[in-house]
């Protein structure tokens, strides 16, 4: 939580329970209403870690790898999806 | 040369002439992997079983082919696991894609298990076990395997039950003590018995085909999200023996059941995944919808539930067989003690609150993952193609990728059986929890410790080697002839002249029950520990084991 560097390494030994509890918090809302409540979650989160240095490198990270999907998504053909022979 | 289930001669017992009730103790309905462990394991205890089964031949196609540690723990206190390894695939590598990127997302290492005899889990075919099975049976005299005798009716009476059974040549009366149904996700024993199975039925399907490359291929697991000769659901794919391979595809709600599983139909999604040239055969092609349901109870006087008759699952997690293998582990000794008048239906109350949360818990992780794998709102999609692609480039995002969580055995931390820890155990197994194995050496030679446990109460005594007392030594082995025998495993960092000891080679075993100098686990003949202490308490005992048998300690029948 300190030093100001954003941790990327796993930080969480109940993953499952964790992502039902992001999962249900949208039960019966619309998309948009998803939407919003995204934004109010990142927020009341934001205020918690109260760091815009950690905040600013996991917007950096995240808008990297979006950046780097969408490039991969669009141009990539998927060719042969056999089990490769070895590594 | 797909897999030819052997038939088997239809039986017609002598009671369908001479219209006399034939007498078992335990009848079991279905001979399918659940009915069959069941049967061994009530035939090693020397009961009289009968198992009858509708069809004359094992079920074809490769079915459940992941078994996971917990039943092939199980499978070697019958002893048939060396045997299912020795023949079974263990993966390791594991890789998960997603869209149309060629390169996984990510790959895992599942790290074999250390020092244990058992490896996480392994895939092989349900034939093989259900014949390997057979085969164990085969030399019981006690058990008798009844091919093509259908099961019509159940009468309950006070002390039995009546079951009339069809056979090609007519009906015969059986009179069973207990009657155990093993028929599978419809059970025709449920309906008799008039029991709700409540849970939803997913709207979705899958596609097994079981196949035979011509070319080998590395033994890993692939599962992709969303790729593109899957467009908007999951394909999986690993191995099995004999070289076969299993692809699971994700069909959806709207589908032609009769066409989808013709081969002319399946194989350009298979040239679609691994291109126009792949030469291969079929071994077994198949749909299922699945449904995660569970019933009411699982005992219903002396009828009782196990495997997919009681509950079921989404495949996700391999989770349906193995925990009907956990059922019947769990069952086999509640109800040898009941028949043998050493236990009442308390104990078999604790078979439907154990199992039954362990079904419950299944139930929860199983749907986790098809939540995970189909999301069922655009927001769930988003949560699930964000974790997917930071799982390129980061660890922390990959926790959060569900393709089915291997399946783990449950605690049953609130089990009635259980005594709780009245002394602070910062580490070790506690109560309603499965032994964990360790090395040791028994007589010189290198053994397992979870195979000394099983089959009866045991007594795992942690010894101090310094000092061992002559007199507590005999009360000990004493224990041995109470009412519910005891039996005492002694371990220790060294050999101790006079005490038959197993040693504890490289110190695993006194590590994972987190013993300091002594201790001393009391555990059920399923190896689950039932009661721990750091001292030896001979009354203290005596009352857990009561307890573990569904007697409150105040009623004093073990006999001393």
């Amino acid at each position: 939580m300190t030093n100001n560097k954003l941790n990327l390494k796993s930080n969480l030994s109940n993953y499952d329970d964790v992502y039902q509890i992001l999962i249900d918090m949208h039960l019966d809302f619309t998309d948009e209403e998803s939407q919003t409540a995204n934004a109010k979650l990142i927020l009341a989160l934001v205020n918690h870690i109260g760091d815009s240095i950690v905040l600013q490198q996991a917007v950096n990270i995240v808008r990297d790898n979006t950046i780097a999907w969408r490039n991969q998504i669009i141009n990539k053909k998927n060719s042969h999806l056999m089990p490769r022979k070895s590594e | 040369m797909p897999y030819i289930p052997p038939n088997y001669e239809p039986i017609v017992p002598d009671a369908v002439a001479s219209k006399v009730t034939e007498k078992t103790s335990v009848l079991i309905v279905g001979a399918g992997p659940i009915g069959l462990a069941l049967a061994l394991d009530m035939g090693t205890m020397g009961h009289k079983v009968i198992i009858i089964n509708r069809e004359t031949k094992l079920t074809d196609g490769s079915r459940a082919i992941c078994y996971a540690k917990r039943p092939l723990e199980i499978f070697d206190r019958l002893g048939l696991a060396e045997k299912m390894v020795k023949k079974g695939v263990e993966w390791n590598i594991g890789r998960v894609f997603f869209k149309n990127r060629t390169e996984p997302v990510y790959s895992f290492d599942l790290l074999p298990v250390k020092e244990q005899k058992l490896p996480a889990m392994i895939n092989i075919q349900q034939y093989y076990n259900e014949e390997y099975n057979i085969e164990a049976l085969e030399k019981l005299d006690n058990v008798e395997l009844r091919w093509g005798n259908t099961l019509i009716s159940i009468e309950e009476k006070t002390n039995s039950v009546n079951a009339t059974v069809q056979t090609e040549r007519g009906n015969y009366n059986l009179e069973a003590d207990w009657l155990i149904a093993c028929d599978g996700s419809s059970s025709p024993t449920r309906k008799m018995m008039d029991m709700g199975f409540g849970g939803e039925t997913f709207q979705d399907n899958f596609l097994i085909a079981d196949v035979k490359f011509k070319k080998k291929y590395p033994t890993e697991r692939h599962f992709w999200f969303d790729p593109s000769f899957n467009p908007g659901q999951s394909v999986l794919l690993h191995k099995q023996p004999d070289n076969v391979w299993r692809i699971d595809f994700q069909v959806g709600w709207d589908i032609d059941r009769k066409e989808i599983v013709r081969p002319e139909n399946v194989t350009p999604r298979i040239k679609a995944m691994f291109g126009e040239d792949v030469e291969f055969e079929y071994e077994w092609i198949s749909v299922y919808t699945f449904n995660c349901r569970i019933i009411d109870s699982m005992t219903k006087g002396r009828v009782i539930f196990a495997g997919d008759s009681a509950h079921l699952v989404s495949p996700f997690g391999a989770r349906g067989a193995n925990t009907g293998f956990q059922d019947t582990d769990n069952l086999a000794w509640k109800l040898d003690l009941i028949i043998k008048g050493k236990a009442d239906h308390r104990l078999l109350q604790s078979y439907d609150e154990e199992r039954s949360l362990a079904a419950k818990i299944n139930i929860l992780n199983s749907t986790r993952s098809t939540d995970f794998i189909t999301p069922k709102s655009a927001v769930s999609t988003h949560f699930r193609d964000a974790v997917l692609q930071l799982s390129t480039e980061y660890e922390f995002a990959r926790g959060f990728v569900n393709s089915g969580r291997l399946s783990l055995p449950v605690s049953y931390p609130d089990s009635s059986l259980n005594t709780a820890d009245d002394e602070i155990w910062p580490a070790g197994v506690p109560p309603g929890t499965n032994c964990i194995d360790a090395p040791v050496l028994e007589q010189g030679e290198t053994q397992w410790l979870l195979n000394s446990l099983g089959w009866m109460f045991k007594l795992l005594i942690f010894v101090d080697p310094d000092y061992v007392s002559q007199d507590q030594y005999q009360v000990l082995v004493s224990l041995e002839k109470d009412e519910i025998p005891i039996s005492c495993i002694f371990i220790s960092q060294a050999a101790i002249s006079g005490v038959e000891t197993i040693i504890d080679i490289k110190g695993l075993a006194a590590e994972r029950y987190g013993i300091c100098k002594t201790g001393v686990y009391l555990v059920r003949p399923d190896q689950y520990v039932a009661a721990r202490w750091h001292h030896i308490d001979i009354n203290k005992i005596r009352n857990a084991v009561q307890r573990s048998i569904g007697y409150s300690v105040e009623e004093k029948v073990t006999k001393q």
